[in-house]
């Protein structure tokens, strides 16, 4: 994943199609997404995306008028990354062949405060947050196990 | 509000589609562009008990958002089709476009299959908010009746506020027939956060401050400049200081094309001061317009040495183009009356006689070359048009060569009197727009200028014309081509003429068959002659022009060219 990377917070009404119409947009403007979470906020009825892009910052400010002229938008920014503090989850499932290697993997998952979601006996599913360079050493270090699924949720931020 | 056509009252519970006539009435609205079918006839069956709403049988759904639009910008209201679901829906994608780039505020209303066949594909069923969600300023789907009421007010207001824009509003059939209680919702400002009308003060010193120690200003005003109600504040201002004014294709009309200080149109086949002085002034307030391709040519090369002042309401458009120098959003007529009070007056005698002489040049190159052609030219009917209606007729132009000479060689004096589709650019376009203007606005003398491909785009709506007995005059600029591209197979792609030659009806026995008058000219010395006979004949009427066939328009901006690269006529091509 590419380090250069524009984070837009989008706040919206919670209407049927809109994200469709942000994604839309961000074809029609030739972006590709890097990533995108979406959920509720504090404000019932109000819908915070996070999207990361790379591409032009130029652009990406133009972009950012675009998303706001969509009528169901209440409020985009563009937020540089020493303004947000942002977090990834993601989701591993790797096979264990025996004792040793559970052993090997749960001192990976310890030095990056990984959690053990559900153990069966011959695989674990892994919960691990953190920044993205964080998570790509985490898969970085996995690699050598039997890695079975492998899911990022995309970044999410607040402000400082 | 004039309450004389409501047949609703608060509290009453009636099915959706006579809620959805009722805003319509409240909304003001007298004529609706449509077209019946299944998913939309409990519409239709509410219209009957709505007299007031008069409804334009059109031929073909496109034909109807185009007069919507013609409607739209005669008469300065939102333009209002219904169509059906399916087909009916998607024969609309072409005018929503096509409004969508000009900034023409449509509210559109289609039929959708009942809300329990929606995503089965039912018959006539297309996902019309996903087809059109490109294509217009917003757009809902409405599945039972209690939403009809808010969105048809929330539609009308987003078409009409801040930029223009097409609205559509998909209705399940359902929650057409559906009962719903009438409560008609309060006025209320649903763009807010959204639409900046005033430049702030420091803005408002900033664009003084530059226009008052400019040496070589210059104005190019567009659409916006027209849209926001009036060309005088904009006139005061250029008088004030002596600024030439240029404006784009979709500003035409906003001042009267004698003024003084009027330098023309800029652009691909605009005039050559208007095409030079961008390149040469110092400080460039553009206002309500937007930086097109086909207005600035390439881009990098467009005004590099200026000041750029840009203005306009859409904040999306400052920097999308070209980067200003300034950048303001706001309204085009609210900013200029705040900046105007603070201007110093100024002359600049000699800055303007750059432009007598960029004037002139055109004139020795092009004008007379035109008009003074023993050959019967498409400048010179539009000329001789314009003077025979008294420079004061709305021109509807279609789109290509004959779009092009409407634009050029007729006079525009009276404010908003020259519509066309600019940005999508669609032929077929003036038929129907010319049709919606008069019908819109039938005191104006409209004359639609149109060639032989684009009338046979959307030829039945000359059916549309006799039904409701319109007062239109067509003319057609017929020279058996598809002339625009004619013209770039001559120019650049070595006269090889692939698929333009067009072999026409008989367009007297077609006119003929519609119940439409028509003369036929292939002289210069008829021109005359059937213009005013088409102007005292009552009713439509066509008159067919056949111009030379192989005629150019210039001056030209080759595409992909910058503003130095134009060529102001053929014989400087060979240089």
């Amino acid at each position: 994943m590419s380090r250069d990377l524009s984070n837009i917070i989008i706040w919206s009404k919670n209407k049927p199609g809109v994200f469709f119409r942000i994604l839309w947009l961000f074809r029609r403007k030739r972006f590709n997404i890097e990533s995108a979470t979406v959920g509720h906020t504090e404000v019932p009825g109000i819908t915070r995306f996070t999207i990361t892009v790379t591409g032009d910052k130029d652009q990406v400010r133009n972009m950012c008028k675009q998303v706001h002229k969509l009528i169901d938008i209440v409020r985009v920014e563009d937020v540089p990354d020493e303004k947000l503090v942002s977090r990834e989850l993601a989701m591993m499932k790797v096979g264990v062949k025996d004792k040793e290697e559970k052993a090997e993997i749960l001192r990976v998952l310890e030095h990056f405060r990984a959690r053990v979601m559900n153990m069966t006996k011959d695989s674990l599913v892994i919960e691990v947050t953190g920044s993205e360079e964080k998570i790509d050493a985490f898969y970085e270090n996995m690699k050598d196990f039997q890695i079975i699924e492998f899911v990022r949720a995309g970044r999410t931020a607040l402000y400082k | 509000m004039n309450t004389k056509f409501h047949r609703l009252k608060e509290g009453d519970k009636v099915q959706g589609a006579e809620i959805v006539c009722e805003c319509l009435v409240r909304q003001g609205i007298k004529i609706i562009f449509g077209y019946p079918g299944g998913a939309n006839i409990p519409i239709y069956d509410a219209l009957y008990r709505y007299p007031s709403l008069h409804h334009v049988l059109v031929r073909h759904e496109q034909g109807a958002a185009h007069a919507a639009e013609g409607y739209a910008w005669a008469t300065g209201n939102v333009g209002v089709c219904f169509t059906t679901s399916g087909p009916g829906a998607t024969n609309l994608v072409t005018g929503l476009a096509d409004a969508m780039l000009d900034s023409v505020p449509l509210v559109c209303i289609t039929g959708q299959v009942p809300s329990g066949l929606i995503g089965t594909d039912a018959f006539q069923e297309t996902d019309v908010v996903g087809v059109t969600l490109p294509v217009t300023k917003h757009n809902y789907l409405i599945t039972r009746p209690e939403e009809i009421v808010s969105v048809i007010h929330e539609a009308f207001y987003i078409a009409s506020h801040g930029r223009p824009g097409p609205v559509l509003i998909d209705i399940a059939k359902d929650a057409q027939t559906g009962y719903a209680v009438f409560h008609y919702p309060r006025q209320q400002d649903y763009l807010k956060e959204k639409v900046k009308m005033k430049a702030t003060d420091d803005e408002v010193v900033k664009i003084t401050n530059l226009l008052n120690s400019a040496q070589k200003p210059l104005i190019v005003a567009g659409h916006g400049m027209l849209l926001s109600g009036d060309g005088k504040t904009l006139l005061a201002i250029a008088e004030k200081q002596d600024i030439p004014v240029t404006l784009t294709q979709l500003g035409l009309s906003t001042i009267p094309t004698n003024h003084r200080l009027y330098m023309g149109m800029p652009g691909m086949h605009g005039n050559v001061a208007a095409n030079r002085a961008p390149n040469q002034c110092d400080v460039l307030l553009a206002v309500g317009m937007r930086f097109h391709d086909r207005v600035t040519g390439e881009v990098a090369n467009y005004a590099p040495q200026a000041k750029i002042i840009h203005i306009d309401i859409d904040p999306s458009e400052i920097g999308k183009n070209v980067k200003p120098y300034l950048g303001v959003v706001g309204d085009a007529k609210t900013v200029l009356e705040q900046i105007l009070p603070r201007l110093k007056s100024k002359k600049n005698q000699e800055w303007l006689s750059q432009f007598t002489a960029w004037k002139n040049e055109e004139k020795v190159k092009v004008f007379d070359k035109e008009l003074k052609s023993k050959k019967l030219k498409s400048a010179q009917v539009v000329e001789m048009l314009s003077e025979e209606t008294n420079n004061s007729a709305t021109i509807v132009a279609d789109v290509g060569q004959n779009q092009m000479y409407a634009a050029r060689y007729y006079s525009y004096r009276s404010y908003n009197s020259h519509f066309t589709s600019g940005g999508l650019g669609t032929m077929g376009f003036a038929l129907p727009a010319g049709m919606g203007a008069k019908s819109g606005d039938p005191e104006r003398e409209v004359w639609i200028v149109i060639g032989d491909g684009g009338i046979q785009m959307t030829l039945q709506e000359l059916a549309t014309i006799v039904q409701e007995k319109l007062d239109l005059k067509i003319a057609l600029l017929n020279n058996n081509y598809l002339g625009m591209v004619r013209q770039w197979q001559e120019l650049f792609y070595k006269g090889n003429y692939s698929e333009v030659k067009l072999k026409n009806p008989n367009f007297q026995k077609l006119c003929e068959g519609f119940g439409i008058p028509s003369l036929k000219v292939t002289n210069q010395n008829d021109v005359r002659k059937a213009i005013r006979k088409a102007r005292k004949t009552k009713g439509p009427y066509l008159v067919e022009f056949i111009v030379e066939a192989e005629e150019n328009v210039f001056p030209m901006i080759p595409a992909g060219a910058g503003l130095d690269g134009m060529i102001v006529c053929k014989e400087d091509m060979k240089k």
